[in-house]
């Protein structure tokens, strides 16, 4: 590091510019909010029913995330064929694909004439979109892909030399996983689950696409941000600052707690 | 991001217009050319294919001269104009916007009504629902789409019902007339409250139903000029005049 100080100013100058393409637009938000207006600005009708409804619909995405992404990260870690390889190339595809693209693909899969949406529809007559199942399953399609990716590279980093230890000594497969693999990727855990967090609390895409925009039902603190920029740019940009403030607290809780 | 992208497109397009310029000036005099010139529109998103074929209209016309149309939220391009972005005409779909335009906008141009809309609900070809008015929105048996309250046809549709005296119970408020008619397009929705000019440009994928005039809303379509600059006035006169006029009745609008 300290060679890298004394060799290169322009790496400083690029990674500074760096800094600044992601630190301005967040210092902008702060320079324009009014601070003495903002518990005000956040009373306006569309605020709380958003910002409850993003919690709500985050929470069950992560404890969904965190069981079936991590079985799926574990047998990730431990595939060596080709298998392995492409279903780790099909969950990358949410990561690099524009979430409107996600959200239209789970209209035509969970919509009313979609792929498993129809029999389902028939069967029942229960309606995917527009509905808060269908906020889940849009913040899953996106955020599930980093959870699973960011744990596997936990996972595969745990020496497997434990799993073959653990297996001479009687361990079942489960149990492998349950008193091995966990408990010495729980830091990987961590990271991804907040990473998998804060991508679906900021999911818009596919959501508006998908399951709608309904105050109260389908509408989520993003898109509450979208609607009344338009019309209450001042709730706006309160409701921002409470997504940036809630956002920063959530991060640095875990990082306090779990990686110091 | 837009204005960015407007400045890039209105300089690119100026470009383009030299490049055209040099490239057939080759044998004439040079001197008498006239310098290129860009018309710069930003009109609503409903209005983005007679716009698009009007302009192509005006260029072929009037060799050497781009018009750059960029559509978008009536609200969004007023608020963009008011930050600096370049423009010499605005459409928007109602005169809600207006007032996001800075003061005095027409004091070097001019304003007129365009063209206007009305509401009209799209449903499923054939309508299967048999959906027949605006009491249908508050069927819970049925998925209902309204543009959100924020944008023109929002507004519109809770005017219509209030006055009519129905409580509509949608599915969803979508962000924009497109995305909203989308739905029905798409089958998930039963019905949407959307513009004639939006059925129409959606050809077979919809139905219209048909809103009696004591129950429907009009919407003024507000046309501004921000300066006299001969094509500015050139574009807006095609708007006006009967060719404009007739592209957009074809298109389901109401005329002046």
């Amino acid at each position: 590091m300290r060679r890298l100080a004394g060799s290169s100013a322009l790496l400083f100058a690029l990674a500074g510019l760096g800094v600044a393409l992601v630190a301005l637009p967040m210092l902008g938000l702060l320079l324009r909010t009014d601070w003495g207006d903002v518990l005000d600005d956040l009373r306006s009708p569309i605020v709380w029913p958003a910002i409850r409804l993003s919690l709500i619909t985050t929470a069950i995405t992560l404890v969904l995330a965190l069981i079936v992404g991590t079985p799926l990260a574990w047998l990730l870690s431990r595939s060596q064929g080709r298998a392995g390889r492409w279903l780790r190339a099909l969950l990358t595809v949410p990561i690099v694909l524009p979430p409107v693209v996600g959200g239209v693909a789970l209209l035509l899969a969970y919509g009313r004439n979609g792929v498993v949406g129809a029999p389902i529809f028939e069967a029942f007559g229960l309606r995917l979109p527009f509905t808060p199942v269908a906020v889940v399953l849009a913040q899953l399609f996106v955020a599930l892909p980093f959870y699973v990716l960011a744990v596997e590279g936990a996972m595969r980093s745990v020496d497997r030399r434990f799993d073959a230890v653990a297996a001479t000594l009687g361990a079942s497969p489960t149990r492998v996983f349950l008193r091995v693999a966990l408990p010495l990727a729980a830091p990987g855990i961590v990271a991804g689950a907040a990473l998998a967090w804060a991508r679906a609390l900021g999911e818009f895409g596919a959501t508006i696409t998908f399951a709608g925009n309904l105050t109260g039902r389908t509408q989520t603190a993003p898109l509450a941000v979208y609607v009344s920029l338009q019309s209450d740019p001042q709730a706006a940009i309160a409701l921002s600052v409470t997504m940036l403030a809630v956002s920063v607290a959530v991060l640095g809780l875990l990082r306090g707690r779990w990686s110091g | 991001m837009k204005p960015v992208g407007a400045g890039l497109g209105a300089a690119l397009g100026a470009t383009a217009a030299v490049l055209l310029l040099a490239s057939c000036g080759g044998t004439s005099e040079g001197a008498t050319q006239q310098p290129p010139s860009t018309v710069t529109v930003l009109a609503a998103a409903s209005l983005t294919e007679a716009f698009t074929e009007l302009a192509t209209a005006y260029e072929d016309a009037h060799p050497g001269v781009t018009v750059e149309v960029s559509t978008g939220s009536s609200t969004t391009l007023a608020q963009q104009i008011a930050e600096g972005a370049p423009a010499d005409v605005y459409a928007g779909a109602g005169t809600g916007a207006l007032a996001q335009l800075p003061e005095g906008y027409a004091a070097d141009g001019g304003e007129e009504v365009l063209t206007r809309n009305v509401l009209e609900i799209a449903v499923q070809p054939g309508n299967p629902q048999a959906i027949s008015g605006l009491t249908d929105f508050a069927r819970t048996d049925l998925d209902t789409v309204l543009c959100a309250e924020t944008v023109p046809c929002g507004r519109a549709a809770d005017e219509a019902f209030a006055s009519a005296g129905i409580t509509a119970t949608p599915a969803s408020r979508e962000l924009d007339v497109k995305a909203t008619l989308a739905k029905v397009e798409l089958g998930e929705a039963d019905a949407a409250m959307v513009y004639r000019s939006d059925i129409v440009a959606a050809r077979d994928a919809v139905e219209g139903v048909v809103i009696p005039d004591e129950e429907n809303v009009t919407l003024d379509y507000p046309l501004v000029w921000f300066d006299e600059d001969e094509h500015t006035l050139g574009f807006v006169e095609l708007l006006l005049g009967d060719r404009g006029q007739q592209v957009l009745t074809d298109l389901g609008f109401s005329g002046r």
